[in-house]
Parts: structure tokens; sequence; C-alpha cells
């Protein structure tokens, strides 16, 4: 086990993590449609976070993160979970609103700074219900 | 931990439908994570989730509508993406997806009972305007900022269905700046007397500056501006809204001026701040500077209302405009709510309003319109948040002046 987290907003993901340096506005710095990081101050852009456990510092800006990355997960291309280290309603408001309607899932689990930097970029990583990280 | 009420429980348990269970469930979280260990009984809700942002934002107000969803306190719609007065300025055949659905999105939320007041400006109108320690749900980010700084409401800034749920809940949790602590200033910014004096006839664009220093300077704490002397109402819309811009400012304080600040010390609590910074003449010069992608051309169009233009803002337009009309290369639009219009009608002023050949338009605003609309390529305003967001959103030039700058621009058809 790598670690153990408090759950925001329940559910199961298995994927590759991918580590943000910095904060993203899921609004205008994220395209739902591609599932890839636009915003070109973001030291990721251009990344890919379809069926990835997103580790981020958190999100920025814009009140309308949570419906952009409801519509990502809508559409199947959203994150398969996500790591923050900041209590983050507005990710917590889009997976559970996505969740009830269409049934997707995309757990929001709140780690520490150390678990954070201990998970390594592109290793295989699954989230369990409790928050437990293998 | 939270101890629930029995219609909190009750509306947890399903009893009440899907669409209660789904607010209550999103609300217990939100203030699980934010370590609130009550509800706050909230006053009204003006929401942003009425703006139309995909196919989910209409899911989840027709999920709202089929599942026994119902508002518990009056809501408030924040401005649209379209005009429903001037639909030209977003043509359908450009974006029908997005045009359809926020027609359909608009007519939706009017249907779960909402006020349509289609405005980012809801302090404009009594039923928008919430008294000193009045806590209410705000979304956008320039009125969550107004609300807290001007007017001493209480809100966070509600992200997307986060602002539906605590509306039909009627209460939010008792975290961040709904807390006595979390309003206190951490960061001084002081303006230094030369500022003052360098702008005692320009205190309108000093406003949106200032904002804009706030914005990218504060990071997430609480701002206090000590050392300016006097501001308008709308000088401090200009400051939430610029601040809200460049940075994420929800709350600031103006030592003398707003409610939380007689004085420095009642502001900061009595403790020392975390930093101070100088507001001096270079800094202020150099922001203004960077609000305008470039200084001189022929002016395609003239943006006003970011937020919507209040009765006195319109009055000093036409004081500026004294009797003269925009010239034909320009476009002057100016953006407001249906209230303002009314009042505007009352008072008369709008037919001098159009003789000028001013364009009014409700509904949305100017910054997030498509350029095919007629905006061209070089576009002045007075507002800091439209010279923020425009230059990227529209791919226009920008320059950024006073209001009477930009009605010089407007007649003359040029700027230099």
């Amino acid at each position: 086990m790598i670690g153990h987290g408090r759950v925001l907003h329940a559910g199961l993901a298995t994927g590759p993590v991918i580590q943000l340096d910095e904060p993203l506005s899921f609004w205008g710095g994220f395209d739902p449609v591609t599932g890839t990081i636009i915003d070109r101050a973001h030291p990721q852009v251009g990344a890919s976070l379809v069926g990835c456990i997103v580790a981020m510092p958190g999100s920025r800006g814009s009140s309308a993160t949570p419906g952009a990355l409801g519509e990502a997960l809508r559409l199947g291309t959203g994150p398969a979970g996500l790591l923050v280290t900041k209590p983050d309603i507005n990710l917590v408001a889009g997976a559970m609103v996505a969740a009830t309607l269409y049934n997707s899932s995309c757990p929001v689990i709140l780690v520490d700074e150390e678990t954070r930097r201990q998970i390594r970029s592109g290793s295989e990583l699954t989230i369990s219900i409790d928050g437990r990280l293998t | 931990m939270i101890t629930l009420s029995q219609d909190e429980e009750r509306w947890l348990s399903g009893a009440a439908g899907r669409a209660m269970q789904l607010a209550m469930r999103l609300m217990l979280s939100a203030a699980e994570a934010t370590n609130a260990t009550e509800f706050v009984p909230i006053e009204f809700a003006h929401i942003n989730s009425s703006f139309y942002s995909g196919e989910i934002s209409l899911a989840f107000v027709d999920f709202l509508l089929a599942e026994g969803g119902h508002l518990a306190v009056p809501t408030h719609t924040n401005a649209s993406l379209i005009s429903c007065t001037t639909p030209e300025l977003r043509p359908l055949d450009r974006t029908p997806a997005e045009v359809a659905g926020a027609e359909r999105l608009m007519q939706r939320y009017e249907e779960l009972g909402c006020t349509p007041m289609w405005s980012c400006a809801p302090y404009l109108q009594p039923e928008g305007r919430p008294s000193l320690g009045q806590h209410v749900i705000g979304s956008e980010s320039n009125a969550v900022s107004f609300f807290n700084s001007v007017l001493g409401a209480r809100t966070n800034k509600y992200g997307d269905f986060l602002d539906v749920c605590g509306a039909m809940i009627g209460r939010v949790p008792h975290s961040g700046l709904h807390t006595d602590e979390g309003r206190l200033a951490r960061h001084v910014f002081r303006v230094d007397e030369a500022v003052i004096n360098a702008y005692s006839a320009r205190s309108d664009t000093l406003a949106h500056v200032l904002g804009i220093i706030l914005g990218s300077r504060s990071g997430a704490l609480v701002p206090v501006i000590d050392g300016l002397p006097a501001a308008t109402e709308d000088e401090l819309k200009a400051i939430a809204a610029a601040g809200a811009s460049s940075g994420a400012v929800e709350l600031f304080h103006i030592v003398g001026i707003t409610p939380e600040a007689p004085t420095l010390a009642d502001a900061l609590g009595g403790r020392t701040p975390a930093f101070e910074t100088l507001v001096d003449l270079s800094l202020v010069n150099s922001t203004l500077a960077s609000l305008s992608t470039t200084t001189e051309g022929d002016v395609s169009a003239v943006c006003l209302g970011t937020p919507h233009f209040s009765i006195a803002e319109f009055i000093d337009l036409l004081s500026c405009l004294d009797g003269r009309s925009v010239s034909d290369q320009t476009v002057l639009f100016v953006t407001t709510s249906r209230a303002v219009l009314t009042e505007l009608e009352l008072r008369r002023l709008t037919g001098p309003l159009l003789a000028a050949g001013i364009q009014i338009v409700l509904d949305t605003c100017t910054y997030y319109t498509p350029k095919p609309s007629g905006l061209g390529e070089l576009v002045m305003t007075n507002s800091a948040k439209w010279a923020y967001y425009a230059p990227g959103i529209l791919g226009v030039d920008v320059v950024f002046g006073g209001l009477s700058d930009c009605v010089e621009a407007a007649v003359s058809g040029h700027v230099r």
C-alpha cells in the first residue's frame, strides 16, 4: 500500500498516474472533448488526462470547473480519479453530479503532500472505495 | 461531523426525491471537505449553473425537474451565453448546439422557479442586494466579491451545481467567508499619496487598476487597501470585478470605506498582516499599461458594462456624450440588465441613449461574444475585466481607458 487518503467523493479507479505541478482550471484550461490540458501557461500543457489518476494541488479559478469536469466524464474523456492536497469542493461537485447522471466513477481523494510526492508519474495506481491507494 | 436536522435526514434518505437527495449529498460532502460543523441558512442565491457549458448543463437541470427538485430560497440567474433581445450577437448558424442549448437552459431554469435576472450585477436591483451580515449564495466572481466586500454579506464562490444544490436546501456549510475568522484581512496594500494625486481626475481608471493589482498579488489571502480617500459604488464594483479576473479575490476591505473596515486594525482583527505591498505610481502606471494590447488606431467597437452598467454609469455616459453621437465607423455596446433598462425607461433616458447610436445589450456580456458578430479588430473598453479576458477569448486588440476616453473614441472613431 502506498498510502491512505480522505475520501471526498467515493469511487473505484485504476490507471496510470499523471502528476500536475500546478493547479488546473478545468474550465478554459482543459478541453473536455479531447481530455487534454490546453492552458498554455500550465507546465503539463498538451498532456492527456483520459483514464489517468491525476495527482494535483487542486483546481483553480472559474466557477465553471464542476461543469467542465462533469462534461468530460459524460464524454468518457475525464480522469479515472483525482488526488488533491487541498479539499476541493468544485471537483467533488463535478464528479458527484456526473456519477448521478451518467453512472461515471471518478473518486476524489484528499492526500497529504508527502503521499502525493511518493507517487510517480506513469506508475499504475488503484484507488479503493475507502481511499486506500495501492 | 454535522448533526442533521429532520429535513436534512429526509432529503438525504431520498424520501423527498432523487434531486433533493443529490443536493443534500453534495452539500454534505462540501461541509465535510471544508471541516464545517454546521449549516447556515441563506437569504437568496445568484446562480451560474444557468450558463450553458455543455450538454451536462441541460442534463443536470432536466434531472432536477424530473426528480422533484425545488428551490427553497429566491434564486436569481447570472448573465447567459446568449442575449434574448440581441440574438444577432451570437448567430445560431455559427454555433448551433451552444445557442440552442443556452436558449433551452434559460427556459428550464425559469421552469425550476428562478427569477430571470440574467445579470452579472444582481446587486443593482433590490431583490439581489443582501444586507450586512446576511448569508447568500454567490457564483459569478464579481458578484461574490461585491456581496462580501461592498455590502458585507457573506458567501463563498459556489461553482456549477453547488449553487443550485445550496438554493434547493436553503443552506450552506458554515465555512470560509461565512465565518468571522475567514473574513479577516492578511495582506495590506498601502496606496501611495502620489498615486491619489496623479489619478485624482481619473479615479474610475484607478479603481480598475487597483483591482488588477489586488488580484495578481493577493493569492488566497484576504486583502485590505489603506490610503484610498473615497470610492463610488461603481468604483467598488470595478475593484471587485478586476480583482476576481486577474486573481481569485472573493473579499477585499478598504479602510474607512467598506463596512467591515472602519479601521485597519478592524480589518486585520487586531493582528499583524502576513504581507504588505506598497502601491506606488510606477506599479499603477505599469499595471494600467498592461491592460492595453495597443495604444492607437481606428476603433471598431467600444464595449461598456462589464459588469452590467448601473443607472449612475448611464447618466455619466450621457454627460460625457454631451449631445454627440457615436461615429458611423464604430459600434458602442453597453451591456446591462433587464431591471436597469426598465429603470432607464422610467426615467426617460433610453430615448437619448438610442438617439446617440448606443446599442444596449441585455442578458449577456460582450467579452465572450464571438467576433463575427461585429466586434472587429480594435476594441476600446473602460472595464479591466473586459480588457483582461477579451484578447484571449476573442482575439481582438484592446485599448483600456476611462469612460470619457471611451466616449471620445466612440464619437471620433479612433484612439491615439
